[in-house]
């Protein structure tokens, strides 16, 4: 599965989007949702915003609906850069399936230590099940209970790192809630994950490692504001572990803005803050995310 | 029983709060912000040719009298958004009864109801005051 996009990725961003809006929102199958609820695509693959798994499942399928999501995402922070695009395909609003390719380009980390190796690629297979509230209509909030099976695919460095295993396996509960009208007369997003992970950097680093080897649950919470049924501006924080006795880890988190034209297409357009990663500190920069919705 | 699908009734029970947000104005209520009597009258006309037109939930209402469904949809928005008016329509599960109404038709009618105000250039917050309203009668109108 072709699913990194190459060189002129720019461009070929361009026309994909410009078909895709051109094909009209109501050749849909599953477009019973409002326009914005089903979300974005997080960088692994489930349905969410840019870092944080939501309760929200990919796509606009209602309980009667089956639909899905294809994203494309970029990371770019002058060092290291990372492409992931992926999959994800949802049964009546109630069990997601995801399949995401990650590419963690080594960039300066590559230059400075002569790695014999350019990039580590990793992969993730994820389900969702949304254990019961909706989003929208219900006073408690959507919860779901979701899987990532993870597998980096190029172990040798993060192995001599000090990372334990190539393949790990993350469970998080994550509730998510539409406030409608609730701040400044729009509707507010708020969501909660926890998750229950051994990975180090999302696993790009692998899993365990020589300073923690098991599980830490962490926290990561979204909130987005929606200015009008298009637009979304938000925030996320992602809590992460520190398992690798060779460099620090830390939290991530990103300010975004989120453009829904239609039910095809969502835009994602964020800040992103990953601290430092594999002893280069503050990796900041810009976060783009292209989503078909189908 | 010549029942009134879509009809988004309200709560006949608990509407006292309309008496008291009518009563002294000191600033611009939803009502006014959706123009009051006439741009209320407006909006509904304007749903209900969209509805007509929309193949997800046109088949909804093909035995439905319209006349009392624009009026008491008139009502019912009226009263919703602070205006003087009292709904006098059936109640929410009586209307919709035994029409198997899913989540899908329920997002369409507000999905219409949304390009219509929009496109009356109504403000994104009265809308959204609107609707979080209109909301709580999802549970009430769709088939579980």
């Amino acid at each position: 599965m072709s699913v990194i996009l190459r060189s002129p990725r720019h461009r070929r961003c361009a026309i994909a989007l410009a078909a895709l809006m051109a094909i009209p929102a109501g050749a849909i199958a599953a477009d019973g949702r409002l326009l914005a609820t089903g979300g974005a695509t997080q960088f692994e693959g489930s349905a969410g915003g840019g870092l944080v798994p939501w309760a929200v499942l990919s796509g606009y399928g209602t309980d009667t609906q089956d639909g899905g999501t294809a994203f494309a995402t970029r990371v770019d922070t002058g060092d290291y850069s990372l492409d992931a695009a992926g999959v994800a395909y949802t049964f009546r609003n109630r069990i997601e399936l995801s399949y995401a390719r990650q590419r963690f380009g080594l960039g300066e980390l590559q230059r400075r230590l002569a790695l014999p190796v350019g990039r580590f690629d990793a992969e993730v297979i994820g389900a969702k099940v949304r254990l019961g509230g909706d989003l929208v209509y219900t006073a408690m909030p959507q919860l779901s209970f979701g899987v990532q099976h993870k597998r980096q695919l190029d172990f040798a460095i993060p192995s001599a790192v000090g990372a334990r295993s190539d393949s790990g396996t993350d469970v998080y509960l994550a509730a998510s809630k539409l406030f409608l009208g609730a701040a400044f007369d729009r509707n507010l997003l708020f969501n909660a994950t926890l998750r229950s992970t051994s990975a180090n950097q999302a696993g790009l680093l692998g899993f365990g490692g020589d300073r923690k080897a098991g599980r830490s649950l962490v926290l990561e919470s979204s909130v987005a504001l929606l200015l009008d049924p298009r637009w979304a501006v938000g925030v996320e924080y992602r809590q992460k572990p520190d398992n690798l006795g060779f460099a620090r880890e830390d939290d991530w988190k990103d300010a975004f803005v989120a453009w829904f034209p239609n039910k095809r297409v969502a835009v994602v357009a964020a800040y992103a803050d990953l601290g430092s990663i594999a002893t280069l500190d503050r990796q900041r920069g810009p976060y783009l995310s292209l989503q078909a919705s189908f | 029983m010549a029942t009134h699908p879509f009809r988004l009734a309200c709560l006949s029970v608990v509407l006292p709060a309309f008496l008291g947000a009518c009563a002294s104005q000191p600033r611009t209520t939803t009502y006014d912000q959706l123009g009051g009597a006439a741009g209320i009258e407006g909006i509904v006309d304007a749903l209900l040719e969209k509805i007509i037109e929309d193949e997800r939930i046109n088949f909804q209402f093909a035995d439905t009298d319209i006349v009392r469904l624009r009026s008491m949809l008139i009502e019912q928005f009226c009263a919703e958004s602070g205006g003087p008016c009292m709904y006098s329509g059936l109640s929410m599960q009586e209307s919709h009864a035994g029409r198997n109404i899913d989540t899908a038709q329920f997002n369409a009618l507000v999905e219409d109801l949304i390009d219509v105000m929009t496109a009356r250039r109504i403000p994104v917050g009265a809308q959204n005051r609107l609707l979080r309203r209109l909301a709580p009668m999802h549970g009430e109108i769709v088939t579980p």
